[in-house]
């Protein structure tokens, strides 16, 4: 329980997969201008993570490793999670309509979000069992969700001071984005201090 | 006249059109892999190795795939080449395969490949996409190597691994951190924008152009969006 709550911490605050590992930054920077989008955006990529852990997981496991087809984890891993985003985004349409309302525009933006890749092949490099991949999944997403959070609040105070020409739009936000990330490498010591 | 005109994809993808400072393509390995200028040779190299590969057979096979499976084509066209590199690197370069680590399969994602298949490589022929697939592989280790080179000297106080005797007892080790990647890579945009708009160019945004999800971006958006450029169409099945 104890590990499983370190995974959880440490995929959320420190190995944060925005800010520290620096994958997924197209949505970080395209959708991060408002609160609702981003908390959307943010809520899609966890769901969609730990649907693609589900459903990676197993494949590599029970079928890629016995049969000797590691090679093959990145192109089954892309087609896994491109076929998984269309199918969700069909059952939603068509069970929750709610929940594809909200949604549903930004599922197809996780297809090739580099996030979720990362994710699934993680899991392998850090050899996590299937419930610590899950636990792994969820706290990327998180962290995913917070930077997100987190970002659209800072940007929504950067269009108002007068920045020099050259800063303006892109290199602001950039800027903005590395004072984000830098305060949380503040919290690099948390695990130790709090677990160990 | 012609040979010109090839001599100008092969170059444009340099400084021109760079794929980094200008297109704005491929921030994710942009931002990670340039702690040092070893990883960052050799993920530019890597990309490159995949991004000529792809050009080539996906503008070979630019009449054979159907429009609305064209994404997924490519992606596959791609992971296969990546998978390729992947197995040709953990082979003879056992040390860089680890020094990449994820990165490396994440090539796939990238979207400067993507982005050239959809934009260069479905309405060129082979010969042209070959050299624009050079130009633009060339372009990303060269920005790459830029930004390396800035976060390992003044970060690191080293150049690929080797101390330089100053400089080590007054580095900023903020530099190598990913907080200082976002900052030199804006530091950077920052310059580009500031030449491009004195010689009356468009100041360089968020590449969308070659990114599938493109259009949901600017419908999960709304009006306001960073995306102006993109003129990706969407995956298809969704229809």
């Amino acid at each position: 329980m104890k590990e499983l709550i370190i995974i959880l911490m440490s995929s959320v605050l420190i190995d944060n997969y925005v800010l520290t590992k620096t994958l997924g930054i197209c949505p970080f920077l395209g959708v991060s201008k408002k609160l609702d989008q981003a908390v959307g955006m943010g809520l899609s990529v966890i769901f969609v993570m730990i649907m693609a852990t589900c459903a990676t997981w197993p494949i590599q496991t029970y079928l890629l490793t016995p049969n000797g087809l590691d090679y093959l984890q990145t192109i089954v891993f892309i087609l896994v999670i491109a076929a998984l985003v269309q199918f969700i985004e069909i059952v939603l349409k068509k069970f929750v309509p709610s929940l594809h309302k909200s949604l549903g525009v930004y599922l197809p933006l996780i297809t090739t979000n580099c996030a979720v890749l990362g994710v699934t092949i993680d899991n392998f490099i850090q050899e996590y069992s299937f419930v610590q991949s899950l636990v792994y999944s969820v706290g990327s997403g998180i962290g995913f969700l917070l930077a997100m959070v987190l970002f659209s609040g800072v940007r929504s105070r950067l269009d108002s001071p007068s920045v020099p020409k050259a800063f303006k739009g892109l290199p602001s936000t950039l800027i903005a984005a590395s004072i984000v990330s830098l305060a949380f490498t503040g919290l690099g010591g948390i695990i130790e201090n709090l677990f160990k | 006249m012609e040979k010109k005109n090839k001599l100008s994809v092969l170059t444009s993808g340099f400084i021109k059109e760079n794929p980094v400072f200008v297109l704005v393509l491929g921030t994710c390995p942009t931002i990670a892999t340039t702690k040092g200028v070893i990883s960052a040779i050799s993920m530019g190299l890597a990309a490159t190795a995949v991004l000529i590969c792809s050009n080539l057979v996906i503008s070979l096979l630019r009449k054979l795939i159907p429009d609305k499976v064209r994404i997924p084509s490519y992606i596959v066209v791609i992971a296969g080449f990546v998978t390729m590199v992947q197995m040709l690197m953990h082979a003879y370069l056992p040390d860089l395969y680890s020094l990449l680590g994820i990165y490396l399969p994440l090539i796939t994602v990238n979207c400067i490949i993507l982005g050239r298949a959809e934009m260069f490589a479905s309405k060129n022929g082979p010969v042209e996409s070959l050299l624009d697939g050079i130009g633009m592989g060339l372009g990303f280790t060269f920005a790459l190597l830029c930004m390396a080179v800035i976060r390992e000297v003044f970060g690191a106080g080293a150049f690929a691994g080797i101390e330089i005797p100053f400089l080590v007892d007054h580095c900023v080790p903020f530099l190598v951190k990913s907080s200082g990647g976002f900052m030199v890579f804006g530091l950077l945009i920052a310059i580009v924008t500031a030449i491009s708009t004195k010689r009356g160019k468009k100041a360089p945004e968020l590449g969308c152009s070659g990114c599938p999800a493109a259009k949901f971006c600017k419908a999960a958006a709304g009006d306001d969006v960073e995306c102006v450029n993109a003129t990706a169409k969407t995956e298809g099945g969704n229809n």
